[in-house]
C-alpha cells in the first residue's frame, strides 16, 4: 500500500474513533490497535475460563441444593463468557487453537486473582461479591470500547453478571447473620480476597504499560485507578450493611474528594503472582492442561461422528 | 416455466456501526457478488445500513419446531439464573 492511501485510511480510522463510533472487523486498523485488542480480549477470555476453577472446587460441597444449582449456573456462565470473548478475538484474525495453546504453554496472562485458593465456603460468597463485583465495574466501562465485537460481547456479559454478584453477596449476608463461627468465616474470606480484588484493576495509571495508548484508541474508557476507586466506593457501603469490616486501617471517607481514601496495595505481591509465583498458578495451568488433554477424545469423537454422517449421506446419494 | 435456477440468499444488514447484522430478507442471485449488489438495491435504498452480509440459504441450519421443547424448555425452571432471584437490599446498588 502506498503511503498516501495508508494515511487516508489512518485518518478515516481516527475519525471513526473520534466520533465515538465502533471499529468493525473488516475496517482498516493500525496493526498496533489490532495487537493491543488481541492481547486484551484473549487475556479477558482466559480469565473467564481459568476463573471457573476456584469456584468449581466448591460445586460438589455447596451447603444446599439451591446454592449448588446457583454455583453450577454461575460457573457455566463463566465458560460462556470465555467463548464470547474468544469469538470476539477471532474476528481479529487470531485462531482459537493459538489462544488455547498460549494459555496452556504459559505464554498468556489471565487475571491474577484466580491464582488464590478457595479455602472455605465463604470464599464462594466473597468471589461473587468482590471478584465479580470488580469485573462488573470494569466490564460496564468496556461496553463503550471502540471495537464493535468486543463491545457487543461486553453488553451480553454484563447482563449475565448481575446475578453472579448478587448470589455472592447473598451468601456473605447469610453467613454474616449466622453463628459467630459463620460470621468469622465470612470475615476471614473478606480479609483474604479484599486486596487481591483491588489488584484486579491493574497497576497505578502512571505505571500501566499499555494504558495510555489504549485510552487514546478508546479500547479502555476509564483508567485503572478510576475504576478501582469506583469499586471501593460502592463496596464499603455493602460491607457495612452486613457488619463486615474491610481489612484496611487507612480506609476513610474523604469529604473533599467525595471518595474513600484507601491504603496502598502490596505491589510486590501483585508482581509475584502475575509472574507465576502465586499460591495456585501452577495448579491452575496444570488443571487447564489436564482438562484439555482429557477432553481430546471428545473433540476426536465429534470429528469422527461428523465424518461418519458425511460418508453415510454420500452412500445414500450414490 | 423457467428453466434457470438462481439460488436463494439470506441478507443481513448492519444498520449502524456497533450493532449486530440483522436478518432483513432474502433474494435470488447467481453468486455472492450479485447477491450483494441486489441486496444493496433491494434493502438499503434509504440508508438502512452500513454493511451487508449475504449467506446462501442452504448454508443456514436451523433448529426445528419439533425440537422446541428439548432445546428451550429446560431453561424455564432455572429462575436462579436471574438477578431478581436473590434477596439483596435494593439500595446497595448490587
Ligand atoms: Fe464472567
Ligand atoms: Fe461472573
Amino acid at each position: 500500500m502506498d503511503h498516501q492511501s495508508h494515511s487516508a485510511e489512518q485518518a478515516r480510522f481516527e475519525a471513526i474513533i473520534a466520533a465515538e463510533e465502533k471499529i468493525e472487523p473488516r475496517d482498516w486498523m493500525p496493526e498496533k490497535y489490532r495487537r493491543n485488542l488481541v492481547r486484551q480480549i484473549s487475556q479477558h477470555a482466559h480469565s473467564e475460563v481459568v476463573g471457573q476453577l476456584p469456584e468449581g472446587n466448591w460445586i460438589t460441597r455447596a451447603p444446599t441444593l439451591r446454592r449448588k444449582a446457583t454455583l453450577l449456573a454461575k460457573v457455566q456462565d463463566e465458560a460462556g463468557h470465555g467463548l464470547y470473548l474468544y469469538s470476539a478475538a477471532e474476528t481479529l484474525g487470531v485462531s482459537r487453537e493459538q489462544m488455547v495453546d498460549d494459555l496452556l504453554d504459559g505464554r498468556a496472562k489471565y487475571a491474577s486473582i484466580f491464582n488464590y485458593p478457595t479455602l472455605s465456603w465463604a470464599d464462594v460468597g466473597a468471589i461473587g461479591w468482590l471478584v465479580d463485583g470488580a469485573a462488573i465495574v470494569n466490564q460496564i466501562s468496556l461496553c463503550r470500547t471502540s471495537y464493535g465485537p468486543y463491545a457487543r460481547a461486553m453488553v451480553r456479559i454484563c447482563k449475565e453478571e448481575s446475578f453472579h454478584q448478587r448470589q455472592g453477596y447473598e451468601i456473605m449476608r447469610t453467613l454474616a447473620a449466622g453463628s459467630a463461627a459463620q460470621k468469622a468465616m465470612a470475615q476471614d474470606a473478606l480479609n483474604r480476597w479484599w486486596w487481591p480484588t483491588l489488584m484486579m484493576f491493574g497497576p497505578h495509571d502512571a505505571e500501566s504499560a499499555h494504558s495510555q495508548q489504549s485510552m487514546q484508541w478508546k479500547i479502555k474508557r476509564q483508567s485503572n485507578d478510576e475504576l478501582r476507586q469506583k469499586f471501593v466506593d460502592q463496596t464499603v457501603e455493602q460491607a457495612r450493611h452486613i457488619g463486615l469490616e474491610i481489612p484496611d486501617p487507612a480506609l476513610r471517607w474523604n469529604e473533599e474528594r467525595g471518595h474513600y481514601d484507601f491504603g496502598e496495595i502490596d505491589w510486590d505481591e501483585f508482581q509475584r503472582v502475575l509472574n507465576g509465583n502465586g499460591p495456585c498458578n501452577r495448579q491452575r495451568i496444570g488443571d487447564r492442561r489436564a482438562a484439555h488433554e482429557q477432553g481430546a477424545w471428545v473433540r476426536e469423537a465429534m470429528l469422527a461422528h461428523a465424518e461418519k454422517q458425511r460418508r453415510r449421506a454420500a452412500g445414500r446419494a450414490a | 416455466m423457467s428453466k434457470q435456477h438462481l439460488p436463494l440468499w439470506e441478507v443481513f444488514v448492519r444498520s449502524r456501526r456497533g450493532l449486530d447484522h440483522k436478518h432483513i430478507g432474502s433474494l435470488h442471485a447467481a453468486d455472492a457478488e450479485q447477491a450483494l449488489l441486489a441486496a444493496r438495491d433491494t434493502y438499503t435504498r434509504r440508508q438502512e445500513g452500513v454493511s451487508i452480509w449475504v449467506v446462501r440459504s442452504s448454508d443456514i441450519h436451523a433448529s426445528q419446531f419439533e425440537d422446541e421443547d428439548a432445546f428451550f424448555e429446560p431453561a424455564a425452571d432455572k429462575v436462579y439464573r436471574h438477578p431478581t432471584f436473590y434477596d439483596v437490599p435494593e439500595e446497595l446498588k448490587l
